[in-house]
């Protein structure tokens, strides 16, 4: 029996990123990943909280491992890679002498210690890998010019994150590499969007997005793959506001990267949430499309891959 | 016996926390003591007077000194003692500084504590005998692991001084890393202009003998005779007829195989010659890439060879050497950058290492000479180095400073403004650490009159952009980030111990630190000693050196080996192993135990038993611990005498 | 610039930064691998090597009051690039906190959105978007922010009309007990006995 993961959807899923939520659900089914919703989550604190106190952000993002766990979970995924090392922040600070009593007293009980917390790229990387995708593909992404954005925290810090190297990850290029397109090696691969600073200090954000966007460019990317929920609104819906800071005005459409993998699984467009994306992915992918037909006759996966697939949806 | 004690002040290093007087006055008391008293330093030459003296005027059979650490000064005293007529071994020393004064504040629990270590080291006197070294014969000749500039220098002069020398080279040719050296610092004299007749030398001195392309493979004996059994690598070619003509390689159709000695900047043919002026100069292949051995066709050198020397068919050879003493030269290697990600960890093609733009540098290297690219082989516009590569970085478990990396990287600047005269040189550091004679002169020329640029800060960051490499960093002076666009990126990446040293300090008994380096007998005093008997070290194996020092160190490693031989007889330890006939069963466990393979089962007497060999026990106390009889007691550590020590310290 | 007297040097405020953060400030030897990295460099009073410093000569006002430890986005490139294994995004998060505790912020901007955020966590549960914004700009009164995104998010569904109320009371009660603690308390004596 495959097992049950907790999912925490992150508050940005009800709003700005609500189609990361929906294309990870799609794929995770698609992939036989079943999960469940973490019952009543809350909010994980975000940056404001542990930038205001590390008791505060522990006991917040705390509550949702507990509500987890007293579920029978053992195991959180979440698409959101701030939420996640909030997460592990609390477990990680639960152990030490100033924070740990803290954010106990706080919480009004202790931090589950035993629960494991992944991303959703982790653990498709992990369940799924470059052979489970490569079997599911109906639609291969073949020409596609993608370079890969991590972002800052799927990585970082090392000890708490525990997952691909910090300075050059290769997991999101595996997967996407097994959909037949073509991924970049794309050096800002870790470099950081501007987080929350784009409210406050939109002329940061516009300068380091900037660079993101111009450096793809550069390299002929024909989409960018995000797997941040930030990340992607600050390249995606304010890339017009950096428009003044760039060297080069061409639009990059900018996608997570479960919507790629969905669209090369063949899925409905509805269900990846692709309608949500603010620069439309659709002509560059439409070129995709026609070139994808031709290979569909010798498809990486075959007649009972596509049946799976389709037992796994009943489910 | 009438035992003398004496308590040392040691100035105010024992006195100041121990009341040197009352220790005396209780050691008065003890049993069999028959003259206490405390000496202000009692190795000083006064101290060491006043116990002869003492000895002559109350008629002692038995010292006891508390003061330092026997590893100080336990053969000063024992000399001491002798001197006055007494066997060395009816002398004790009790530890009052490291193990009491040094460690406590509190005097008078102080006082006691070294009060009841005279008192053990009384009571072990009372059990001791005296004991007797033996004395043996030495083979006069000495193997030299490394041919590196130390091993070179270290071969030469032990040869110079009359004794015969093995040199043992793993590569096909001497040499060590200075042959790869295009310049040195901080004269910029040409490193092979300098090396080479000293590589000449070795070849023809008539008491050197050189095995090249071979390795140690078991050490075995002890001091004075030791036998090192040699593998020699099989070159695949008669080296007795091969005369380095070289028309082999000029022929060779598989030219793609790894150039070891340019440090993997180009490519070599599959039979080779390092370089032009190798010792000695003889073709070898390199079987990994040989269409005969790959394929079983071919055999263009064998055709063509004029003195017939080429044999697929050789196979490795075994020489074993009776030597007896060793110097270790095995020298440094490049520590692995492949974990910096963040500058490349080797994934582009113009990040290189210092050792790999040396080879760029030199006339004889892959490019003749010429800085170029080795991505498309354009002169290069901005070269940055980058400082401090895998040193004085704790996070990557490397935290020491190689020493030598400062001045070869403003050798390098140097050198790239001379040879390509329009380009930009920036050098990012932390230090600039330059303590050697026109060293710190040398950095400033590198400024003044090369304008290189010296940027205060480490490197964050390279990336690729189009055909160059951003390289962004910090000027922690200026207060500011920092970024440029580079054409090559040097780095000088720290040094670790050779590969293998750490099983070649095992095969040959020594230790080695957590960077692989071998352990100096003393990390002041004894530099080129070990804690083995008979076995040196000289130069970079002990620890990162540049040139000069290696060679300082390759002499005083010769002039050890010397001194050694000079006596020509040595005695042996006596506190060794001893085993009674009598209580033994001949079990065998001891023998299987022994580290050093001292103990074998021997007939004597119609009866089997364990029998030490002498010269070999180190007296390490292993097989007495193992003996189920109790029939192997450690001369000078017997379970009378430890015991006794025990009961003086639990009285009550 | 200022002439920094030495003896003013605060040994209390080394020892927080060092109880709060976790990290040992002494082993930075300013090499400047952090500066190096930091994607907002450019926006700083001070690089972070110097609030490194800063914070090794135990000058609270001058760390607590400058902009970089607020305009700092937390990204992690200087902790996993330290070569003595310094957490410095911990470092400086935890001046924040002490910054905010001292009253001594200079971006006052980023406190009141990181206010209203909380404030909207703090009623829902869940961070709102919109209210969270409408908070902030009123605060603010930056009244015009990011308005040139709402139509697209708008039209592209982004924006939630009302708030969704979870976690049954628990994160206020979090919230209340966190406002009756305080500021966390370290232990300042027996560090530097």
């Amino acid at each position: 029996m495959p097992k049950t993961y907790a999912y925490y959807p992150g508050c940005s899923s009800m709003g700005t990123s609500a189609e990361y939520d929906r294309s990870t659900r799609a794929v995770c089914r698609a992939c036989g990943i079943d999960l469940e919703d973490v019952h009543d989550w809350t909010c994980c604190g975000s940056t404001p909280a542990h930038v205001t106190d590390f008791g505060l952000s522990g006991a917040l993002a705390a509550r949702n491992l507990v509500q987890a766990k007293s579920a029978g979970r053992s195991e959180v995924l979440t698409p959101c890679p701030s939420c996640l090392k909030n997460m592990k922040a609390a477990q990680h600070h639960a152990h030490d002498p100033v924070w740990g009593p803290r954010i106990e007293r706080l919480l009004g009980r202790k931090v589950p210690e035993d629960m494991r917390c992944a991303s959703v790229l982790e653990i498709l990387f992990r369940e799924t890998g470059a052979e489970g995708v490569r079997a599911l593909v109906k639609k291969p992404l073949t020409g596609l010019k993608v370079a890969c954005y991590y972002g800052c925290l799927l990585t970082r810090p090392t000890a708490l994150m525990e997952f691909d190297e910090p300075e050059n990850p290769q997991s999101m290029e595996t997967l996407l590499a097994a959909t037949g397109a073509t991924v970049l090696d794309f050096p800002l691969k870790v470099e950081c969007c501007g987080a929350s600073l784009a409210v406050v200090r939109r002329d940061m954000v516009q300068q380091l997005s900037g660079r993101l966007l111009d450096t793809a460019c550069e390299l002929g990317a024909d989409v960018l793959s995000v797997a941040c929920p930030l990340c992607q609104m600050n390249l995606d819906l304010r890339q017009k506001q950096a428009a003044c800071r760039r060297q080069t005005k061409a639009a990059v459409p900018i996608m997570y990267v479960t919507q790629l993998l969905g669209l090369a699984f063949g899925l409905d467009e509805a269900d990846l949430g692709l309608g949500g994306l603010i620069v439309d992915p659709r002509p560059v992918l439409a070129g995709i499309g026609a070139r994808s037909e031709e290979a569909a006759d010798a498809p990486a996966g075959g007649q009972d891959d596509a049946k799976a697939v389709n037992s796994g949806r009943a489910e | 016996m009438r035992i003398g004690v004496f308590v040392c002040h040691c100035g105010s290093n024992i006195a100041a926390t121990v009341d040197p007087a009352a220790v005396a006055m209780a050691a008065d008391s003890m049993p069999e003591v028959a003259y206490a008293t405390d000496l202000m330093y009692a190795c000083a030459e006064p101290g060491q007077k006043a116990i002869v003296e003492a000895i002559g005027e109350y008629r002692l059979t038995g010292v006891v000194v508390a003061s330092c650490s026997p590893r100080m000064h336990e053969p000063t005293f024992r000399k001491t003692v002798e001197r006055a007529g007494l066997n060395p071994y009816l002398f004790e020393m009790a530890n009052i500084r490291e193990h009491v004064s040094w460690i406590g504040k509190d005097k008078e629990a102080n006082t006691r504590k070294a009060t009841d270590l005279v008192r053990m080291a009384v009571e072990k006197l009372r059990r001791d005998a005296p004991l007797h070294s033996r004395r043996f014969p030495v083979t006069k000749r000495v193997l030299v692991i490394g041919g590196g500039i130390a091993g070179i220098q270290a071969a030469l002069d032990c040869a110079e001084g009359g004794l015969d020398v093995v040199l043992v080279e793993k590569e096909a040719t001497i040499g060590g890393k200075m042959a790869k050296l295009d310049k040195t610092f901080p004269t910029v004299d040409c490193s092979s202009c300098i090396l080479g007749p000293k590589m000449v030398d070795v070849a023809q001195h008539p008491r050197i003998t050189l095995h090249a392309l071979s390795e140690v493979e078991e050490l075995s004996g002890f001091v004075g005779n030791f036998k090192a059994k040699i593998r020699k690598k099989a070159p695949y070619v008669d080296w007795n007829l091969c005369t380095g003509c070289g028309a082999c390689l000029a022929k060779c159709p598989s030219k793609k195989a790894t150039d070891r000695f340019n440090e993997e900047t180009g490519l070599t043919t599959a039979i080779t010659i390092p370089f032009p002026q190798a010792i000695p100069k003889k073709a070898h292949i390199n079987p990994e890439f040989c269409r005969h051995f790959m394929t079983g066709k071919c055999g263009v050198c064998a055709k063509i060879c004029p003195a017939k020397a080429i044999r697929f068919e050789q196979e490795d050879e075994i020489v074993v050497e009776e030597v007896g003493a060793v110097i270790a030269a095995t020298g440094y290697d490049l520590a692995d950058w492949s974990g910096y990600d963040y500058l490349g960890g080797g994934r582009f093609p113009d990040v290189i290492t210092g050792l790999q733009y040396e080879r760029l540098l030199s006339a004889s290297g892959p490019t003749g000479g010429h800085v170029v690219r080795p991505s498309d082989g354009r002169e290069p516009k901005t070269v940055v180095f980058i400082q401090c590569v895998a040193s004085r970085d704790p996070s990557k478990g490397r935290p020491s400073c190689s020493g030598f990396c400062c001045m070869y990287t403003a050798k390098q600047a140097v050198l790239t403004r001379d040879h390509c005269p329009d380009s930009k040189v920036h050098v990012f550091y932390m230090d600039v650490r330059a303590p050697g004679k026109m060293y710190d002169e040398f950095i400033r020329r590198a400024v003044d009159e090369y304008g290189v640029d010296y940027i205060r800060g480490r490197v964050s960051q390279i990336f690729r952009k189009g055909e160059r490499y951003v390289v962004r960093g910090a000027d922690t002076l200026a207060g500011a980030q920092v970024e440029v666009e580079a054409d090559l990126v040097v780095l000088a990446v720290g040094a670790q111990a050779a590969h293998g040293a750490e099983k070649l300090a095992e095969r040959l008994h020594i230790s080695y630190d957590d960077q692989g380096f071998f352990m100096e007998g003393h990390p002041k005093l004894r530099p080129m000693e070990t804690n083995t008997a008979g076995v040196f070290l000289a130069g970079a194996c002990q620890g990162p050196k540049d040139i000069p020092s290696s060679v300082a160190q390759g002499s005083g490693a010769a002039a050890k080996a010397l001194c050694l031989f000079a006596k020509g007889v040595l005695e042996n330890d006596p506190q060794i192993a001893n085993v009674r006939p009598g209580r033994c069963v001949a079990c065998g466990k001891c023998v299987k135990t022994c580290p050093f393979g001292a103990l074998n089962i021997v007939e004597a007497r119609g009866r089997r038993t364990a029998e030490v060999v002498e010269t070999v026990c180190k007296g390490c106390g292993i097989c007495t611990a193992t003996c189920p009889q109790g029939a192997i007691q450690l001369q000078h550590s017997t379970d009378n005498q430890i015991l006794a020590e025990v009961n003086a310290l639990c009285r009550f | 610039m200022k002439t920094l007297n030495l003896g003013e040097s605060d040994p209390r405020f080394i020892s927080e930064v060092e109880q709060r953060s976790g990290q040992k400030i002494s082993r930075c030897y300013q090499c400047g691998a952090c500066t190096g990295r930091c994607p907002n460099t450019f926006a700083y009073d001070l690089p972070v090597n110097r609030v490194m410093r800063l914070i090794q000569l135990g000058r609270r006002e001058e760390v607590l009051s400058c902009s970089a430890i607020w305009l700092c986005a937390a990204c992690q490139a200087c902790a996993v690039q330290c070569p003595n294994e310094i957490d410095v995004t911990r470092v400086m998060e935890t001046c924040r906190q002490m910054s905010a505790e001292a009253g001594l912020v200079s971006e006052r901007a980023i406190q009141v959105f990181v206010k209203s955020f909380l404030g909207s966590v703090k009623r829902n549960g869940r961070a709102f978007e919109p209210g969270l914004m409408a908070g902030y700009m009123f605060r603010t009164g930056r009244f015009f922010t990011d308005v040139d995104l709402a139509p697209v998010m708008l039209a592209k569904r982004k924006l939630a009309f009302k708030p969704h109320k979870a976690g049954n009371g628990e994160v206020a009660d979090i919230f209340r007990r966190y406002e009756e603690e305080g500021p966390v308390s370290c232990n300042l004596e027996s560090d530097h006995a």
